[in-house]
């Protein structure tokens, strides 16, 4: 038996011994563990769950292991994806520490820096949110103007941020901030605090989804120790940019992780229009979900295919934009489909006599939409693709 | 499943590019149209690529084949769509020899694979019968008679079919009107009494016929298989031969692309490279997506083939109907973007719309294969 077979018969063996069977069911959004200082469980077992991955180190499995990851090799990893997917196991913990902020730490993050927040973002201790948007500054990010003014050991903060997802329960930010005005991009640094600091207030802004996972972060005197500046003083546009390749990957993703309470499009077509002879019955509807489907299929075959050439070496850049682009895009055209294919059904707000699954449909539908903005809206996506994919000019 | 290319399959790309790019440009189709040459290809230029080894790409080696596989075949095909090469090399490479391969008896490999690899013999397959491909509706019909077989029928866009030595046609021995039970496959001489060619004159100045069967009598040895069981065979090889007609469609598209985005960094209005456009430039992004998800499901589909995957079937349908879709919106921007001269016939563009529409029909258009893909998928 090889290295790699042996790992995937202990990976199985563990995971079926630990993986509490609550937690190979599909998810409900509400369900997620997000950790931190507050963790909410839904679930009991979930708890269980989040504790046995952790000690694995598999939260992260790809991190060192001295940063509290599972130290895997890109091998080791997928065989644990499929593995997980084998079982259904649920993912034990979503957390932007580890999506975003984690990757660019590894890489930018001085020892210290690294020693002080990953593990905790490996544990799911530390809740952390996403400080870049700001009323004036969305697509274009970099006119961002929350300054941060250097006052010895610490810096002084002023601004308000925007669109902070979640940012009522996080524990701690990464905020871009302004520490040089006389220029755009290369003003901007990277910077870590804590939420309970003085002078951080919140509001949450409800979605048209009903959810509200939003806030409005208005930062007013907010002392920043100089320690948790990321990166060099006035270099955070780099790290802001990789770290937005990191969502991007993330987003275009999305449909999947909350795939799981919402069927596919094929089976909800049959269910609601019924089936003739084994096929949909609306020949329109049918070959719209035709074609949904095979895109799908298209676009996993390309995901798979860029991950077998970058182990090539023979990339093509540009990917992650067109990821998350087509992606989101394919998200919104799937809910949309299962609307029209549900008719009426679907378009429940609240109550009896709707189906949990019709009203999670229907708000599932409405948060689609904020996939082709957040982290970049597909425009800008297309941009960056005509200019560094394609090298069209301004 | 394997989507990227080895090194045999690097190296058959490549030379296939310097080939069709010294030997075959666009420029060639162009002459080949102008002198109206009858047989609408250079014979010699045929000898050099079956020299290559390119027509017995599917052929085994004990019968003179290269067997390199389907993914082989994809990447040769592919380089051809960027020049849109016209050469026989489709109907006999990818059509009829792995036809003759999977139904033929011993004697019909001997006699003829050897002579397909070498570029010799030139086979056609007539199989449609209406405008929109249709495998299974098949009118023409095949009976027996006192001394043997005798077929009577019509077939349209026969391609190649105006220079073939034979056709493998596909006849009805029994069973009604979409019967996958009772087609035959028949090996008929292009010679024979009764048959009658005409040529096709396509839009895109490449070959293709309309051939006639009028009381065409054959013998035992012009079955292809046993008598009422072509269809599992033919189905098979319009499979494959649908992967690698979209990996030439995405050559077309590729190219296509290519120019365009060329033009657009090019050409000067208001003052400006019309590239630096954002209504151009957004089209131009969405065009690059839609071609990487074009290239993955080609070669899934190619891979599969090879590997004998169970949905290849599925897969094949996938890789024809994205590249239907793709091949004709990237054809239709390309023209439109390069504005006015875009419509002249002396700029090249013109000539993969042409070849575009008439690819997109042959072998199934996007709806027949979206149609078939869900059917496969049990929905
Ligand atoms: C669900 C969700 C979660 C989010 N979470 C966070 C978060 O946690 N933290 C955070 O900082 N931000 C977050 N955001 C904010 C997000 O990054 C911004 O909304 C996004 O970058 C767009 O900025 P904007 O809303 O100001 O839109 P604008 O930039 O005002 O854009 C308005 C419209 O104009 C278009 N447009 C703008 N510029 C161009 C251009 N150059 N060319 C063509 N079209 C253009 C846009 O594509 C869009 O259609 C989130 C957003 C959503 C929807
Ligand atoms: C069939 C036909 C008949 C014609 N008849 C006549 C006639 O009788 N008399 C006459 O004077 N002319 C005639 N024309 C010329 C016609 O008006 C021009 O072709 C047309 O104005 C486009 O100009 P162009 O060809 O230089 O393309 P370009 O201006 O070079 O455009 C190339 C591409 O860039 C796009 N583009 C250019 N600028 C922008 C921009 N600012 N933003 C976004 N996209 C842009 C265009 O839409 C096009 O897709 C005819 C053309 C055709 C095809």
């Amino acid at each position: 038996m090889s290295a790699l077979d042996q790992f995937r018969a202990e990976t199985r063996a563990w995971l079926e011994a630990n993986c509490p069977a609550s937690m190979r069911t599909p998810m409900p959004e509400d369900e997620r563990v997000w950790g931190g200082r507050n963790a909410r469980f839904s679930n009991p077992d979930s708890k269980l769950w989040l504790a046995r991955m952790v000690e694995r180190g598999w939260t992260v499995p790809g991190w060192p292991k001295a940063y509290g990851g599972g130290g895997l090799s890109r091998d080791e990893l997928q065989v644990l994806k499929e593995e997980m997917n084998r079982l259904g196991c649920r993912s034990p913990l979503f957390s932007f520490g580890i999506s975003m902020l984690g990757p660019v730490l590894l890489k930018y993050g001085t020892e210290e820096q690294k020693q002080e927040h990953l593990p905790r973002i490996a544990r799911g201790e530390i809740r952390w949110c996403q400080g870049y948007s700001e009323p004036g500054a969305g697509s274009d990010l970099a006119a961002l103007a929350t300054r941060a003014e250097d006052q010895g050991d610490h810096y002084l903060v002023n601004g308000q941020k925007i669109w902070t997802s979640y940012a009522n329960y996080a524990d701690w930010i990464f905020c871009l901030v302004r520490t040089d005005t006389s220029t755009k991009q290369a003003g901007i640094s990277f910077l870590l605090f804590d939420m309970r600091s003085e002078g951080v207030e919140t509001r949450p802004i409800t979605l048209i989804s009903g959810a509200s996972v939003f806030c409005e972060t208005f930062l007013t005197n907010v002392r920043v120790p100089k320690g948790n500046l990321v990166g060099r003083l006035n270099g955070g546009w780099e790290i802001a940019k990789e770290l937005l390749q990191h969502e991007r990957g993330m987003i275009s993703d999305i449909g999947k992780s909350i795939g799981g309470i919402v069927p596919d499009v094929d089976v909800v077509a049959k269910k609601y229009l019924g089936d003739a002879d084994g096929r949909i019955s609306d020949p329109v509807l049918r070959d719209a979900v035709a074609r949904h489907v095979m895109d799908d299929r298209a676009f996993g075959l390309t995901m798979r295919r860029a991950a077998q050439e970058s182990e090539a070496g023979t990339a093509n850049g540009g990917v992650s934009s067109m990821f998350k682009l087509f992606g989101t895009e394919q998200n919104k055209r799937k809910f949309e489909l299962i609307l029209k294919c549900a008719g009426t059904d679907a378009l429940g707000w609240e109550g009896a006599p709707f189906s949990e699954e019709a009203l999670t449909l229907c708000r599932t539908w409405l948060r689609s939409k904020g996939n082709s903005i957040e982290g970049g809206t597909s425009e800008i996506q297309l941009n960056v693709i005509a200019k560094r994919v394609l090298g069209l000019p301004d | 499943m394997n989507l990227t290319l080895n090194e045999e399959q690097t190296m058959l790309k490549n030379g296939a590019h310097e080939f069709f790019k010294e030997r075959m440009p666009v420029k060639a189709l162009r002459e080949l149209r102008d002198k109206d040459v009858p047989d609408g290809f250079d014979r010699a230029l045929w000898g050099e690529m079956a020299g290559l080894g390119w027509a017995g790409i599917l052929i085994p080696e004990q019968f003179g084949g290269a067997d390199f596989g389907y993914k082989g075949m994809g990447q040769v095909l592919e380089e051809a769509g960027r020049c849109l090469a016209a050469s026989p090399l489709f109907s006999s490479a990818v059509l009829a020899a792995p036809l003759l391969l999977k139904a033929g008896t011993d004697e019909h490999k001997q006699a003829l694979l050897p002579t397909l690899a070498s570029g010799e013999l030139l086979i056609a397959l007539a199989h449609d019968e209406s405008p929109r491909h249709a495998p299974t509706r098949i009118a023409t019909r095949v009976e027996q008679s006192a001394d043997g077989l005798v077929l009577n029928g019509a077939k349209t866009f026969v391609v190649d079919g105006h220079v073939a030595d034979r056709f493998i046609v596909v006849a009805r021995s029994s069973g009604e009107r979409d019967a996958r039970d009772g087609l035959t496959l028949l090996l008929v001489d292009a010679k024979a009494p009764g048959v009658s060619v005409t040529r096709m004159r396509m839009v895109d100045s490449r070959n293709a016929a309309a051939v006639r069967f009028d009381k065409v009598a054959l013998g035992a040895d012009a079955l292809l298989g046993k008598i009422g069981e072509g269809h599992a065979p033919l189905a098979a090889v319009l499979d494959g031969a649908r992967a690698v007609l979209a990996a030439e469609m995405l050559g077309n598209a590729s190219e296509a692309f290519e120019r365009t985005l060329a033009y657009l960094k090019l050409r000067k209005q208001f003052g400006a490279v019309i590239g630096s456009f954002q209504a151009l430039k957004h089209r131009a992004a969405h065009m690059f997506c839609e071609l990487e998800l074009t290239r993955s499901a080609v070669l899934g589909a190619l891979d599969a083939l090879d590997s004998r995957h169970a949905d290849s079937a599925a897969l094949c349908s996938l890789a024809k109907a994205k590249a239907c879709d793709t091949l004709e919106l990237v054809s239709a921007e390309a023209v439109q973007m390069h504005g006015g001269i875009g419509m002249t016939d002396a700029e090249e563009i013109g000539f993969f719309l042409k070849r575009a529409r008439v690819a997109q029909q042959w072998l199934g258009d996007a709806s027949f294969h979206r149609d078939r893909y869900a059917t496969l998928k049990g929905f």
